[in-house]
Order: structure tokens, then sequence, then C-alpha cells
């Protein structure tokens, strides 16, 4: 065959797009006008899909098209057998170039289906991807009508709708946000560690906030955990070793979350560093003050009250950092003035009894909460239930159970303090002894369900992990003392997991646990025996247990300040007050405020291992923020006429993101011109609750403007 | 067969896009059969729509309105649908006092799994509608005044 210039020409113009692209590896890229069309200068290309026979069977797609060529600014109509094909996008794409549209409208499906498709196609061809409308006279219109000319009508309608939309549309240019590319984690248990760690890990930096004066959190001072019975010290302080000396890792602790402003990517953290009395740079955690320090008898709160600590000292002896605090209300000679003994022991003159609170302000593109959990208050009075130094006295909303006798009974003890009784660096060093006496119990009863599925005490929910917990502690009993007997009380027993439930048919078959399905009504104490009352109804009799000490499993609970934490980071919380997750199957971790991520116990009751995948996911969330350079957003966001504005403010307390700010324009010798509100493009998530209530229509939201609606109704004549 | 044409009301629907829009898609879906009264104005949130889109949809011709969003609780602007809730319960008593018979205009909530809902929904209104007959208030309000 030879070769005529002809064929040839036409051979390289078909391999054209070939070389480009493919062959030489480069795209050629469309320049994408940011110009809107002018709407009496509008040439709208209008695209009717036939879908094969999903929409033609019922709507007459031809004569849309021809109604279609009629509309104001329409400048041409198409039908296509499959719009969402790559013909069907290549059609859009040649019109775009021949009939140099301004506007795209494409009737077809759901825009959920397929906006994203359409936008991206008339963006290859330099069309703004903002000026694609799309009409839906298919979930819309052809699959729930059966009559053909009402169903034509309607699809006329809708294209209708869709032009007079297009017409008045934008070209919208997306909007980039600057990133700080370092985190914040709020707490410092094992999610908190967890989440920290993975993101050092791949390199960025990390500021890890934890109210108490040591990281680990409750699952440093449990003993050993389900269902493999591993020492829980053993496997968490390395990991808190590792965030103290993690290069990229600022440890903020005996330190609370003052204020946060910003928004995703900026975030502006207040930090207040509570007064630790104590030179963190000169002190080498050698021991000395604490271990002369005559103010003795202070209730640990490490030990939930069982064990008692100096004035000066370490939660724990593993705390990370390894670095004494002084109790200022303990102190001898902070209240009194007089002692002092600490500062003349220590070597490297590391005591500051002038120390203060302060303030440090963190910058953080991305936050992490971490807040973990409380156990409900079972007293019978509101206050706290052990003393808690960093906590104090909050009055707690919940309460109850005073049947039980906790606070009352030395020997009624809570899950978390029972842990304290069996870890081996608690207070009995790991012997089971009782509180009041020493004695080692011979009889225990533990009670589940303290507080959870209980609709009367305000928790409606199942704390998840007691039935598990319960089971271990019926097991680490029975190893420690032989001849015991463990009675437990339930209500159901709860043990989905991997290697659960066998551990719980672990615990009564070897291990001997006596589990009583019933409650118990009431505790009494009779000459230093507990006697506790309750019911089997297995069995549907009254039982009656002499008990040497009783262990309730009381409900999970959101920490105290979970709520406060949670308006500060305008992130929404349930009626528990679990931080809410953005969706419960789908975004897990995400909240609604953008950049802000939940894992551990704050979001719901869970177990250790649910809490550590939590906060891998949060980590991961965050790295994927991370690996880019900027954050882009969708432009279809409100804005505020400031010219126009009336500085009424209804939209400030409107908006659900707090995403509107009140702003002064002054002019150039700094006097006031006006007032007028102004939408941060970094929070506003474009629900327009603010454009309807703007009194004076200063307000508008992009893609969704009051001319754009304005003009779909009017186009229904 | 010169029956007499049956009213074919004109209904305008104002839905956001996170419920009621997918709930519609999801009655499509399933091949819920409505009338083919109603014309969807898809918002970002039932709290984007002030309600002098709602006059102007009776002043263009419409004889029904329906306004839906997410349920309490589920918006997914966390409480836009309230602000709609709380406009709407001073929005009402002044259509009375218009004039409007309220029954034109309906709220509801239908998520995104209430395709079903959104049928009936829609049928309802149609059929309330037709009861009514056509909506000329307003013109006879223009018409009064010019």
């Amino acid at each position: 065959m030879i070769w005529s210039a002809a064929i040839y020409r036409r051979f390289a113009a078909a391999l054209r797009p070939f070389v480009n692209e493919e062959i030489t590896g480069k795209k050629k890229k469309a320049v994408i006008n940011h110009r809107s069309p002018k709407k009496n200068m509008a040439r709208i290309g209008v695209f009717v899909c036939w879908c094969g026979e999903n929409i033609a069977r019922t709507v007459d797609v031809e004569q849309v098209a021809s109604a279609a060529a009629e509309m104001p600014g329409v400048a041409c109509a198409m039908t296509c057998k499959y719009m969402c094909s790559e013909p069907g996008q290549a059609a859009i794409r040649h019109k775009i170039a021949e009939e140099h549209l301004t506007g795209v409208v494409v009737a077809s499906c759901s825009p959920h289906m397929h906006l994203r498709t359409f936008r991206k196609a008339a963006e290859k061809e330099g069309l703004n991807p903002y000026l694609v409308e799309m009409a839906n006279i298919r979930e819309h219109c052809s699959w729930v009508h059966q009559d053909r000319t009402q169903a034509t009508a309607k699809a006329i309608d809708l294209v209708a709708m869709a032009v007079a939309k297009t017409r008045n549309d934008q070209a919208l240019a997306p909007i980039t946000i600057p990133l700080t590319r370092r985190a914040m984690v709020i707490g410092g248990g094992v999610a908190g560690i967890q989440a920290a760690l993975d993101i050092a890990d791949a390199g960025y930096q990390v500021a890890l906030v934890e109210r108490e004066p040591s990281i680990g959190g409750k699952m440093a001072g449990l003993s050993e955990t389900f269902p493999t019975l591993d020492c829980s010290q053993c496997i968490l302080t390395p990991r808190m070793v590792e965030a103290g000396q993690h290069p990229n890792i600022t440890l903020h602790t005996y330190s609370e979350v003052e204020s946060v402003e910003g928004y995703v990517g900026n975030f502006r953290v207040k930090v207040r560093k509570k007064a630790r009395y104590i030179d963190m740079e000169k002190c080498t955690g050698c021991g000395q003050c604490w271990n002369h320090c005559p103010a003795k008898k202070n209730p640990s709160a490490f030990d939930y009250g069982l064990g008692q600590r100096t004035a000066i000292y370490i939660p724990f002896p593993q705390a990370v950092p390894a670095r004494p605090v002084i109790d200022a209300a303990a102190c001898l000679k902070l209240t009194k003035g007089k002692c002092g003994i600490c500062a003349k022991k220590c070597q490297a003159g590391a005591i500051r009894f002038d120390d203060e609170e302060r303030m440090v302000t963190e910058e953080v593109g991305a936050i992490v909460v971490a807040t973990g959990y409380k156990l409900y208050s079972i007293e019978k009075k509101t206050g706290t239930a052990y003393p808690l130094p960093t906590a104090a006295g909050t009055p707690l909303p919940l309460s109850g159970y005073g049947e039980y006798g906790y606070g009352r009974y030395a020997d009624v003890i809570d899950s978390l303090q029972f842990e304290r009784l069996l870890s081996a660096s608690g207070p009995t060093g790991g012997e089971v002894r009782r509180p009041s006496d020493g004695q080692v119990p011979k009889n225990v009863v533990f009670i589940s369900c303290v507080g959870s599925r209980d609709n009367a005490k305000g928790i409606a929910y199942c704390s998840k992990i007691c039935c598990m917990y319960t089971a271990k502690h019926t097991m680490l009993y029975k190893h420690k003392v032989h001849d015991g007997q463990a009675h437990v009380f339930y209500m159901d027993i709860r043990s989905g997991g991997k290697n659960y439930d066998e551990f719980v048919r672990r615990a009564i078959e070897q291990d001997g646990a006596h589990y009583l399905r019933g409650r118990v009504s009431k505790i009494v104490e009779q000459s230093g025996r507990l006697i506790v009352r309750g019911v089997d109804t297995l069995a549907g009799e009254a039982v009656t247990i002499e008990a040497d000490l009783v262990v309730l499993a009381a409900a999970m609970c959101p920490s105290d300040g979970a709520e406060t934490l949670a308006q500060k980071l305008n992130v929404g919380y349930d009626e528990n007050g679990f931080l809410s997750e953005s969706h419960p199957k789908l975004r897990p971790v995400e909240t609604n405020a953008a950049g802000v991520y939940v894992c551990g116990a704050c979001q719901g009751p869970k177990d250790i291992p649910e809490s550590v995948a939590q906060a891998t996911a949060c980590a991961g969330k965050t790295l994927v923020m991370f690996s880019r350079q900027q954050l882009t957003r969708e432009p279809e966001i409100a804005r505020v006429d400031e010219t126009n504005c009336a500085a009424c403010f209804a939209c400030v307390r409107a908006c659900p993101y707090t995403a509107i700010e009140r702003a002064e324009i002054r002019d150039r010798k700094g006097n006031l011109v006006k007032r007028t509100a102004r939408v941060n493009p970094g929070l506003c998530m474009g629900c327009g609750t603010c454009v309807a209530v703007c009194p004076s229509k200063s307000a508008d939201l992009a893609g969704f403007s009051e001319q754009q609606i304005y003009a779909m109704v009017e186009s229904l004549v | 067969m010169n029956e007499p044409q049956e009213f074919q009301p004109k209904i305008i629907a104002y839905v956001c896009n996170w419920c009621t829009y997918l709930g519609a898609d999801l009655a499509g879906t399933n091949r819920l059969e409505y009338p083919a009264n109603v014309r969807v104005i898809r918002l970002p949130c039932t709290g984007r729509i002030d309600f002098n889109l709602i006059v102007k949809a009776f002043e263009m011709g419409g004889d029904a309105v329906l306004v839906s969003g997410c349920h309490p609780g589920d918006c997914h602007y966390t409480a836009g649908n309230y602000h709609a809730r709380r406009r709407w319960m001073l929005f009402r008593p002044l259509l009375e006092a218009f004039g409007i018979e309220t029954e034109r205009v309906h709220f509801t909530w239908i998520s995104a799994a209430e395709g079903r809902k959104w049928q009936q929904v829609v049928a309802e209104l149609t059929e309330t509608t037709r009861k009514l007959g056509p909506y000329t208030g307003y013109r006879e309000i223009c018409e009064a005044k010019g």
C-alpha cells in the first residue's frame, strides 16, 4: 500500500492524542478558565441520556432534547445512548470545543452518581467544572413514572430547571488552605500513645498533651489483660518510654488544653502547663526528694485511693517522664512555709517552689482526641469516687447504687481498684488483701453491669468490657488465692471477640468461678463480713452470700471534661458525653470538625485492641492529610457581601461550624469604617444556613446561590 | 374518550442533598412509582431554605411546596434541620395569616433509606393538593393590588 499524504495525515492525527499523552508521558493539560460566563451570552449544551432503555423507555428523550434546544441560553442539545460512557463523555468534550460552550447540562441519572464524572470531563476540555449541572431524569423521573407524556413533561421541566441554574452558575476555583504538618494528640493513654507514635514514626512532629503527671492512662494501672493475660505494664511501658524518647514527640504532661482556635490544617491550641514545682531540665529523677518527703500519707490517685504517696511524688515507678511533681495541697513548704527537705536533698537543684502555671501555644494541622474514660460514680453522694488531685471534686451528673455501700464499706471496691490489688506494682504488691484489715478474702462477689444497661441510672448502653474483665478478675483471683471462691452476679455474658468466649468458659470451667444470673439488691456489713443479698433468676430463688470483698464492675463513662473539650474543638457528643464520629461505619474516627479525629474510649466503651486499632486509624487519617503540601476544598461555600452586610451577626449565631467571624473594616488610619460578618473558608462546610437567616441577603452560597435557586423556580412557569 | 382531565398540581420540593435527595434516588432505584407532579430542587441542607423560596414557589404558580431534610440528629451539617424546623414553626402561623392553606406546605424528614416514605409523602401531598385545587391566591393578591 502506498501511503498518500492524505492517509499519512489522517494516521498522524489519529495518533496524536497517544503521542501527546501516552508515548511522551506528558499529559496535555487543559487550561481551566476561572472566569464566569456572562448570563446573557450563555451557550449551554444540553446532553440527554437514554441510559439504554432505562430513561428512553418512559421518557421521550428526543422530545426532551428538542425542547431543550429552544430554552434560553441553550446553544445545542443532543441525545446519547450512554452519556457516562467514553463516547458519551467524548461527545460532551467535542461539543464544548466546537460550540464554545459556557455551560453543560447533562440530563441523566442522579448527581450523586455521575456529577463528578461529567465535571471531570468538562475540566479536561478547559471548561470550569462548576459550570456543569445535572438534571436527574432517571431516579426522579423515568424509574418512578409510567405515563410517557407526563414523564416527558416532567423531564423537560427538570432540564429547564438545570438550564436556568447553569445560566446563573459561577466559575469556581478549588480553595487551597495552607497546612501545618504537625499534629496534636490529646490524652496520653494507650490510644494517645499509639496515635502519637504512628504519626511520629512517619516523620511528623507530634505534641502529646496529658492531664496527669505521667502518660500511660488507665492501662498503666491494670494488672493483666484479657484474653491472653499479658502483664499490662510489661506491654505498655516500653511504648511509653518510646513515646517519651521519640525525637518527634513533645510531651506536655500535667497539662490541659485551654483553648482551640483556627480550623483544619491551621489549629492554634493553647496548652496550660500546670505548676509542677520541678525544673524538668535539671531533674534527673533520682528519687532523693520523694524518698525523704515527710508528708507521706496522701491517697494515691494512681492506686485509686488504696495506697499512699508522698507530697512530692511520681505516680508510679515507670512514669514517663520519670520526673516528680509536688502536690501543692499536701506539701508542707507550699502550705505552711516549713520543711523544704526535698530542695535540700536534691543534688541537681531542681525544686522550684516558686513555679507557676504557664501557657504554651502549639500550632498544629490535625488533632487526635484520646481522652479515655472514667468509671461511673457509684457513691451515694455526688463527687468523685476517690480523691483525685487533678480532677478536683467536680460534681458528677450520675451516681447511684447507695445500697451497695460503695464509699461506706471499705471492702466494697470498684474494678479499677481491684486491678491495683492484683497488680504486682500495686499497694499490696500483687497480693489480694482487702482494704479494711489486710486479710486475704476467701469469698469474693463480683457484680457486673453496675450502672451499665440501667436506664434508671441514666445509662442505657452496655460498657462492653466488663464481662471480660470480670472473668479475668475471677481467674487472677483464683490463681492468687487457691482456696478462694469467686461469685459473679451477671445480667448477660457478652463476650464477642477473638478468643473471648473461650476465655469466659475457662474462668467458669477451669477456675471454678460461680456465675449467678441475677442482680444484687443490697449489701450490708455484719461483723466484718459483707452480706450480699441477690437473686439467682435461673434457679428462681433468693441468694445470700457472705463475702469478704465485693467488686463492682462499674460502667465506663467519658472522662471528666470531655464535653468541655468537645465544645472547644467543635466536636459533637451524644447524650452520654461520648464524642461523636462522623459516620458510625464509613468514617469511624473522623468527626464533624474537619481535621479532628477521635479514638479510644472517649468515643464509646471499648477494650484495648479496639482503642489501639482506632488510634492507628486516626494516625492514618492524619498522615493522609499530611501527605499533601496544602489542603484543597470544594469551593461550594458561603460568602458574605461585606459592603451590604448590616452586621447583625444572625449568621454567626446560626452557623453550626463557627465559620463566620465578626470582622472589622478599618481605613488606613485605623479608624473603624464598618463591622461585617466574614466567612472563614477553612471552616465553612457549605450548608447555607447563614443564607437563610441573613435579613439583608448579604450571605450567599456558591453553587446554590439565591439567584440560581430563584431562577430554577422561575423556569417552572 | 374526552374525559375531563384530572387536575395536575405543580409541586415544588426543596430537599436536602444528603438525606431526602438520596431517599428520592432510592425510590427510583427501587422503582417505587409516584405521581409525576413533583419538581425537586436540590439544596445542600434544609437550613439553606429561606421561606422567601416558598413564597416564590407560590408566586411562580406552584400549587404546593414540600420541604424535606434529614431526621433530627442526622443532619449532615450537625444542626441545619433544626434551624429549618424552628423557622417552620414561625412561618406556619404566618401562612395562616396570609390565608394560604397550611396543607399546601408540607414539612417532613425523609432519610436516605426511606425511599418508600418519599413515595408516600409525594403521593399524599399530590392527593391533598388535588383536593384543594389550583392555588390562585397569589395571583389574586397581585391583581387586587395592581
